[in-house]
């Protein structure tokens, strides 16, 4: 690390070279941040005196079941985005180990197209599949199954799953790269002494693939996880968060609370544990992948 | 260690197969919004001609000429600002002698997987408070702050790579730390640098909830908030025009996509990997 910096002797002058982006940084994320955190301790309409009311705002939304209903929604998007394309993408990755085709490229660039794309527009895209006269219904209709068509982004039952399916969809090409590009890099003698040994393709998958994508899946996990929480712009547009509460998820209801129903305390406690959930979950999947060696 | 064309064959069609399903919304929308206006489109046959009726209609109708112009005035802002600002402080972090420098690069390691949802609230008070709300300083700011983390660490990352003997042998020379950083080591970082302009105008251009929280004025709407408010608007409810006006929006990122779509995928999966 040392020998990396050509200037050894202290020199204030070099924090110069820092200040404007911790300038930034400071006035825009970490004080913000800390106001959050201050705020999610009072009673606040907006206007007027914050009133300091310590921890009931996070008590209420602990015993709010919309509240608590609306975090059991974001673990189900979870499985959507993160697990599903996970195993997809390593499924296919076993398929693919050693295999080098002609046109990877051109497969890699449509792959991936979910994840440059607005989620206004790939929400967009969806709500038109879904809709009472799309394209999944009019396919359903055409292989006799009018009986189960039906407006999917307005079924108590249906909402929440295929909201979650749009995740997948905008997942699993990721993971796929993803663990493709890992699996090449894995070295090839690994592989040699599994055959030797006369392990079949399950005992490959197990015992060499699995283990040489461990920092992929690590990627893929915090990237799709952090995702599957947030998820406000993809909800707003499909669902809104209904119909009733069925696909309500906390960002959304940090967004109502704060900007609608002027709840900007509890607002801020609720944007507080969101964060908190993420760094608690990234943390978690860093730490117990990181141990099994 | 050849393969059998089977396995080849096999590849091939999973590969299809996922680009199929990829593919499909995509072109479900397209063939929509090229309708004949007033038709109904199931998404299950193919369009019978092309209309750009659609196109038209959503362009003048959905204000994108304007939520276009915003986004790019928003995008421009946020990643000139981002990187002039993030180059030095890189170069500190890699290059130059810093006290403290564990802590103030923990520090923003916070940022790098900080939600918007924890800023937003104080933002848009402190926003209305210096009269910057529905300006474009409301959404330019923010995003300047919450892309330096990424980038500090992405331009780190590329400084590091650069041999240490380059800058040992400007040093012998007599060059001074601005002067290193400029004519040696910034010229090496080029293609690092422009991989980063790609990812920031990727991520400033489909930002969201800041802008649908501080833009109040219809002139002022970036292509995706005009995109949100152009769907939920009951006079355009033919989803045809909707259709076109979501292409409208992907279309600059689509172009951008296309030409460097490289730089896209490995900036992706090395950016995340970081």
């Amino acid at each position: 690390m040392i020998n990396h910096r050509p200037f050894k002797k202290i020199d204030y002058s070099n924090y110069l070279y820092l200040l404007p982006a911790f300038l930034f940084y400071s006035l825009f994320v970490l004080y913000p941040l800390s106001d959050t955190i201050f705020t999610s301790f009072t009673e606040w309409s907006g206007i007027g005196e914050k009133k300091w009311v310590g921890l009931e705002n996070y008590k209420k939304n602990l015993a709010d079941k919309k509240i608590t209903s609306s975090i059991k929604h974001s673990f189900i998007l979870i499985i959507f985005y993160s697990f599903f394309p996970i195993v997809i993408g390593l499924g296919i990755a076993g398929i693919m180990v050693r295999v080098k085709i002609k046109g990877m490229a051109m497969y890699r660039a449509i792959l991936f197209l979910p994840q440059i794309l607005s989620m206004i527009v790939v929400g967009i895209a969806w709500r038109w599949i879904y809709a009472p006269k799309g394209p999944l219904n009019s396919g359903l209709d055409f292989f006799g199954l009018e009986d189960i068509s039906r407006a999917w982004l307005g079924s108590f039952d249906y909402a929440l799953p295929f909201v979650g399916l749009i995740g997948t969809w905008v997942m699993f090409g990721f993971t796929m790269i993803l663990f493709i590009a890992g699996v090449q890099k894995i070295p090839s003698e690994l592989y040699d002494a599994a055959k030797v040994d006369g392990a079949g393709a399950f005992a490959e998958f197990f015992n060499v693939t699995l283990p040489g994508l461990k920092g992929e899946i690590i990627v893929a996990l915090v990237f799709t996880v952090t995702l599957a929480l947030r998820n406000f712009d993809l909800i707003y547009i499909t669902t809104g968060g209904g119909p009733g509460t069925s696909t309500m998820i906390p960002s959304m209801f940090i967004y109502k609370k704060a900007f609608q129903m002027n709840q900007v305390g509890s607002a801020s406690s609720l944007g507080v544990m969101l964060t908190l959930l993420i760094f608690t979950l990234i943390s978690l999947i860093i730490v117990t992948l990181r141990e099994k060696k | 260690m050849k393969q059998s064309d089977r396995e080849k064959l096999i590849a091939h069609l999973i590969f299809l197969f996922g680009c199929l399903i990829v593919l499909y919304p995509f072109f479900s929308i397209l063939f929509l919004a090229l309708s004949e206006p007033g038709t109904r489109v199931s998404g299950f046959t193919l369009p019978t001609g092309i209309y750009l009726d659609n196109f038209i209609k959503a362009w003048t109708g959905g204000g994108f000429s304007t939520g276009l112009f915003s986004s790019f005035v928003v995008v421009i802002g946020v990643v000139g600002i981002t990187i002039v600002c993030s180059i030095p402080a890189a170069y500190a972090f890699e290059k130059l002698d810093v006290l403290g420098i564990t802590p103030l690069f923990a520090i923003l390691l916070v940022g790098l997987v900080l939600p918007y949802e924890s800023l937003i609230i104080p933002l848009y008070y402190s926003m209305r408070k210096f009269g910057l709300d529905s300006s474009y300083w409301a959404l330019i700011l923010p995003q300047i702050g919450l892309s330096i983390p990424f980038s500090i660490f992405w331009l780190r990352s590329s400084f590091k790579s650069i041999p240490i003997t380059l800058s040992e042998a400007a040093m012998l020379e007599g060059a001074g730390k601005i002067a290193i950083l400029i004519k040696i080591l910034l010229p090496q970082m080029k293609p690092a640098i422009l991989t980063l302009t790609v990812l920031l105008f990727m991520w400033t251009w489909n930002e969201f909830l800041l802008a649908l929280i501080m833009i109040q004025d219809a002139d002022m709407r970036t292509a995706p908030l005009a995109l949100s408010y152009f769907a939920g608007n009951k006079r355009y409810g033919d989803p045809a025009i909707t259709a076109a006006a979501a292409i409208w929006v992907a279309l600059p990122v689509l172009i951008v996509y296309i030409f460097l779509q490289r730089r896209f995928i490995s900036g992706m999966v090395t950016g995340v990997e970081k």
